[in-house]
């Protein structure tokens, strides 16, 4: 099984093969921009900034530093692609404790959610 | 000069009595996960007597208290260990540990401190007094279910090796028994309060595992190995606490995981003597003191509500809903009344457990855990 503290995340595929940093950092951008732009009109993100910290957190630590679950502070989670992150986040991961969100919040939300892992301030 | 001493003492004492001495036998602590603080309250009064800051991280966070019930010993959530004087009202040692920690315990003696951490893996154990490592158990593996037991023990369980360590310090350095094959990810455990059982809930497989503590060598006990089998497991998005381990007469009731459900089981023979379906998973199910009825919270998104049973019936008695987040319950030494943080409310509210009538809220910053001092003289709490 997929060992929950693995501190090598890198070492897992990626949806998408290596493409060019800047290329793949203006492409998230554009993404989280229309993102944003299209969530400010349908989705709470006060809401989904709480259940990342305060229900995510039951497991990965308020701050995202991790617990059971892995860190997920942006450092650690930038080799994955928006996409990937949106996956987990609505279907889990079988046979780890990370359950499917899926039935909780829609797509938009999840891919909110991953846009806003991995574009947290350092901390 | 005999009588010079005795003067002097019978001044102190007076000056003692002036200044009112605080008896600490009915305050408690309550944990203010994001400000890194904790709130003092009085149980009789049912008020938040002062705010001790300065903590650190606090999102999983859990205290001991010292056996005169001076002292609670705060495990963080970034690896604090915080030494807080309830009397003084103020930190009087703090150190970070380790990286991530996940709960503490206090040798039966109450010399000894220990903290399980998931980074780096394992337990360091600290003196009481001065918060000095005295050991360094690491385990290779996230450690969860840290217990205290008698003969000054501790007991722990690793998450990625599904082993159960006994540290036994009654010599000093710690004599160290492993326990291989309890199961695959054990996610917490608990102590009986007579120090005998101690049982670790799995979350990689069906059941639990138990270990009498009184065997000459304890070996793995499979309780419930068929619970759940062939129904659909729901999704888990909090995993259960085991330490409000409920004895209620002569039955255990523990939460079921994957299921929306609590279990009983005969604490004799451990195995299973009914089921009683609940409003969602449960985080907590912990017994009135008397045992006569369990008080059940839940995991995100049905975290609004508790749900009370009847332990002679098994039978939900009565249900409501506090608010948004009811993240934990501690009962009055003699269980006249619960006391429920509700994290979204910010407010610990009071409720009689007879009537259910609410008695008082009390303001408290995304309160979490907590902790009444009757718990220093607990094994396990």
């Amino acid at each position: 099984m997929a060992k929950l503290g693995s501190k090598k995340p890198t070492q897992r595929p990626t949806a998408r093969g290596r493409k060019g940093w800047t290329a793949r950092a203006v492409l998230t951008s554009v993404v989280l921009l229309a993102t944003t732009a299209f969530a400010a009109d349908t989705l709470d993100t006060n809401a989904l900034k709480r259940l990342v910290h305060q229900d995510c957190g039951s497991c990965h630590g308020l701050s995202l530093k991790g617990g059971l679950g892995p860190d997920l502070r942006s450092e650690t989670l930038k080799h994955y692609d928006a996409e990937v992150l949106t996956g987990v986040i609505l279907d889990g991961i079988p046979d780890t404790a990370m359950p499917p969100w899926r039935p909780l919040i829609s797509e938009e939300e999840a891919e909110w959610i991953a846009h806003y892992l991995l574009e947290q301030e350092e901390q | 000069m005999r009588h010079v001493i005795l003067t002097l003492a019978a001044t102190m004492l007076m000056t003692t009595a002036q200044a009112e001495p605080t008896a600490t036998g009915d305050l408690g602590l309550v944990i203010e996960r994001a400000k890194g603080s904790v709130l003092l309250v009085d149980q009789s009064d049912r008020a938040a007597l002062a705010r001790i800051e300065g903590l650190g991280d606090l999102s999983h966070a859990s205290l001991v208290y010292s056996s005169d019930e001076r002292f609670a010993y705060i495990f963080g959530r970034d690896g604090g260990l915080t030494k807080v004087d309830i009397v003084a009202r103020q930190i009087v040692n703090r150190i970070v540990q380790a990286g991530n920690a996940i709960g503490g315990a206090i040798s039966d003696d109450g010399k000894l401190v220990a903290v399980s951490n998931y980074e780096p893996g394992g337990v360091r154990v600290f003196d009481a007094e001065t918060l000095a490592m005295v050991a360094d158990i690491p385990t290779d593996s996230k450690t969860i279910g840290l217990v205290d037991a008698p003969g000054r023990r501790f007991v722990f369980t690793m998450w990625d090796t599904g082993e159960t360590w006994i540290a036994d310090f009654a010599k000093g350095d710690p004599m160290v028994t492993k326990i291989p094959d309890m199961g695959k990810n054990p996610y917490d455990a608990l102590i009986t309060a007579n120090g005998r059982t101690y049982i670790t809930g799995l979350f990689g497989e069906d059941g639990l595992t138990a270990l009498d503590l009184w065997a000459e060598t304890p070996e793995p006990i499979r309780v419930l190995p068929d619970y759940g089998r062939g129904q659909e497991e729901m999704p888990v998005y909090k995993m259960p606490h085991l330490e409000g381990w409920a004895l209620t007469g002569r039955e255990f009731v523990l939460p079921a995981i994957g299921h929306h459900e609590v279990l009983w089981i005969d604490a004799d023979t451990l195995t299973e003597t009914g089921r009683t379906k609940t409003h969602g998973q449960p985080v907590f199910a912990m017994a009135r003191p008397d045992g006569r009825q369990v008080w059940v919270n839940f995991a995100h998104p049905l975290n609004d509500t508790i749900q009370v049973i009847d332990s002679v019936s098994k039978e939900i008695i009565h249900e409501f809903k506090p608010g948004p987040a009811v993240l934990h319950m501690e009962f009055t030494p003699r269980g006249h009344e619960v006391w429920i943080s509700v994290r979204d409310a910010n407010k610990v509210m009071v409720y009689d457990t007879q009537t259910f009538e609410k008695l008082r809220e009390i303001d408290a910053d995304s309160p979490s855990g907590i902790f009444f001092t009757a718990r220093a003289h607990r094994t396990g709490l």
